[in-house]
């Protein structure tokens, strides 16, 4: 994840809570999703960010999860969100982003 | 009246100790991990020239390769075309060329118009005649190198004491660049090595490019710079010109010129603006050009090393595309067909496909399928895969051809042909603007003449929230389509019709006056 990125979220994180922060990503493919759901959750696995050896455990989701859709309305994801979901391979990314979450979030 | 691509140059140039030196990942890894396996590991994941040169996706770059022979390759999963040597080698192609680490510092120094790039007179003793037999290199550039060089022990002393940029040969010490000013950070040593670069690289692109398409230099009229450095100092940090600077070296003795920018959108851009000039008859021949972008070489080789694979991005990207007035053969840039990622287009995937592509096709009458071949971010997925950022190419055709199933333009079952039927695959260096559309300008023009696809169309897309002035992304795109030969420049209304015409308004004049009198 970006540097700049992790500063903000760790900002955020300090500002509002741990516990209020959902972070929600929109990354492309699997292992990119698990990378960042990582990092804001046990830490920066590259070792390059203000997140190295901070564990936020914030709750973390993809915007193509379920639990993420059913929050919307449905014209909006329709108009915004639809076409991604043909090309992304969901169930990766679900699978990736579940996996994480059981690990590492605290505020689950 | 139209405006006709003439031709593209594509260089590259290797630098295995720019990567070491000068990569941003690298640099950065320094401060706060110096002591890192990584930058241990770096250096034995280097490639030698020969290896560079016998890299399909570089072959393709320079034009000796096409995208459908990389295409047909078999690639393996995880180490993509790392490990097939192509039958091609030759470090020169029909677009331009692959320049090795020496002859490029001699261009860097060529290029240096106040004195701030030193080199070892050792080392220019040793390289001065390849660089003159390099056949894009002029007299009048070579004569630019100066007879008197310095001695190792004062450039070390400048690299010590006075904050100078390394230059380094295998990882030897052999020249430096200067700081230009004491005080001001944007004439560093650093910053000036990053921009003698990007100005060397757009020299040999805009010499490509002269070579390639046979112009003579004094026709070019204006040339746009469209790389993603900034030049200038404390009071104008952006000033430029790139541009007029690296015509200047090139000899484009009758250019004037500017820089257009937008991160890796600013090629399209640029290219938009060359032909609306042309179109418009304010300028006969305009050029587009960049050169590469020191900050990203081995921008992802910690993924690459760690996947034992090549650092693959130890080349600089540089490009050249000649814009003329419609000569009534070559293809044609429709600037009716122009897509607008505008202010208000907002940054969802299916808004930005939409506005690039969809919607200047449907004002235009066309489908998503009525584009033969689509050019958008072209890195070479080699470079990318193993750093997480998957296939880039790829990943946009699937975009591209999942609006057109949105839009009842193609059966989801066709989805999974659309990447190989309109799509090529990617063989970009990941030089950030070089790939964003314009490589395939070049095979575009020789596809199209060939009458091999009817029209293409250049996606350049950017990610303008990277300089935080704005959340906003950016994309712009075009479309270049086989010329009817209708409406040329000079034939479109030719001397014999506007006599034809004159005499005729006479005539119709006379015989009112006639009429009048009677």
């Amino acid at each position: 994840m970006d540097l700049e990125n992790q500063k903000r979220v760790k900002d955020f994180a300090e500002q509002y809570g741990p516990e209020n922060v959902v972070v929600l990503l929109g990354a492309a493919e699997g292992e990119a999703s698990g990378l960042a759901a990582e990092t804001v959750t046990a830490g920066d696995p590259t070792y390059a960010g203000p997140l190295t050896g901070v564990s936020l455990g914030l709750t973390v989701y993809h915007v193509c999860e379920p639990e993420v859709k059913e929050e919307f309305d449905a014209a909006v994801y329709d108009e915004q969100v639809s076409m991604m979901e043909m090309v992304l391979d969901v169930d990766d990314i679900i699978n990736e982003m579940k996996s994480i979450r059981e690990q590492f979030c605290k505020y689950l | 009246m139209k405006a006709v691509i003439k031709g593209a140059g594509y260089i590259l140039v290797h630098v295995p100790d720019m990567v070491l030196r000068n990569g941003t990942t690298q640099t950065t890894e320094r401060i706060v991990n110096p002591d890192s396996e990584y930058l241990k590991e770096l250096p034995k994941h280097l490639r030698s020239f020969e290896e560079v040169c016998s890299y399909w996706p570089n072959q393709v770059y320079i034009g000796n390769k096409t995208p459908d022979d990389l295409a047909a390759l078999e690639a393996d999963k995880v180490r993509g075309w790392a490990d097939l040597k192509c039958d091609v080698t030759d470090r020169y192609g029909k677009f331009g060329q692959i320049m090795p680490q020496q002859q490029f510092l001699l261009l860097m120094q060529a290029c240096d118009v106040f004195d701030l790039l030193k080199l070892d007179a050792g080392f220019v003793d040793k390289y001065k005649a390849e660089f003159a037999e390099n056949p894009l290199i002029t007299e009048d550039i070579t004569a630019r190198i100066p007879e008197t060089q310095t001695e190792i022990a004062e450039i070390e002393r400048l690299v010590k004491e006075e904050h100078s940029e390394g230059l380094y040969m295998n990882d030897v010490l052999v020249g430096c660049i200067k700081r230009a000013h004491d005080i001001d950070v944007n004439l560093s040593a650093h910053v000036m090595h990053e921009n003698i670069v990007s100005k060397a690289s757009s020299v040999l692109s805009i010499l490509a490019a002269v070579k390639s398409t046979g112009i003579d230099k004094n026709e070019v009229e204006y040339i746009i710079d469209c790389c993603e450095e900034a030049c200038g100092d404390m009071n104008q940090r952006g000033g430029g010109n790139f541009a007029k600077a690296a015509a200047e070296i090139a000899g484009l003795d009758n250019a004037s010129g500017s820089d257009t920018r937008g991160f890796c959108a600013g090629p399209a851009h640029a290219i938009v603006e060359a032909a609306a000039l042309v179109a418009s008859g304010t300028y006969k021949t305009v050029m587009v050009t960049a050169g590469g972008c020191t900050a990203k070489l081995g921008m992802n080789a910690k993924n690459h090393v760690e996947k034992d694979l090549p650092a693959l991005e130890d080349c600089l990207g540089g490009f050249a595309v000649v814009l003329t007035a419609d000569n009534g053969i070559d293809p044609v840039i429709n600037l009716n067909m122009v897509g607008r990622h505008t202010v208000g287009t907002g940054a969802a995937p299916q808004n930005v496909i939409g506005s690039l592509v969809a919607a200047p096709l449907e004002k235009n009458g066309l489908k998503i399928t009525d584009i033969d071949k689509y050019s958008p971010e072209m890195q070479n997925p080699d470079i990318t895969k193993p750093a997480g950022a998957g296939d880039v190419p790829l990943a946009n055709y699937k975009m591209i051809a999942a609006l057109a199933v949105k839009n009842g333009e193609l059966q989801r079952a066709d989805l999974a042909t659309f990447p190989a039927k309109h799509g090529l695959v990617g063989w970009a260096p990941t030089q950030g603007h070089i790939p964003s559309g314009v490589p395939y300008i070049g095979f575009a023009k020789d596809d199209i003449l060939a009458g091999k696809i009817k029209n293409a169309m250049i996606i350049g897309k950017g990610s303008l929230f990277l300089g935080r002035m704005t959340n906003l992304f950016d994309g712009v795109s075009f479309v270049i389509e086989a010329n009817d030969g209708n409406n040329q420049a000079e034939g479109g209304v030719s001397e014999a019709e506007v006599k034809g015409l004159i005499a005729k308004a006479m005539k119709d004049f006379a015989a009112a006056l006639m009429e009048q009198a009677e």
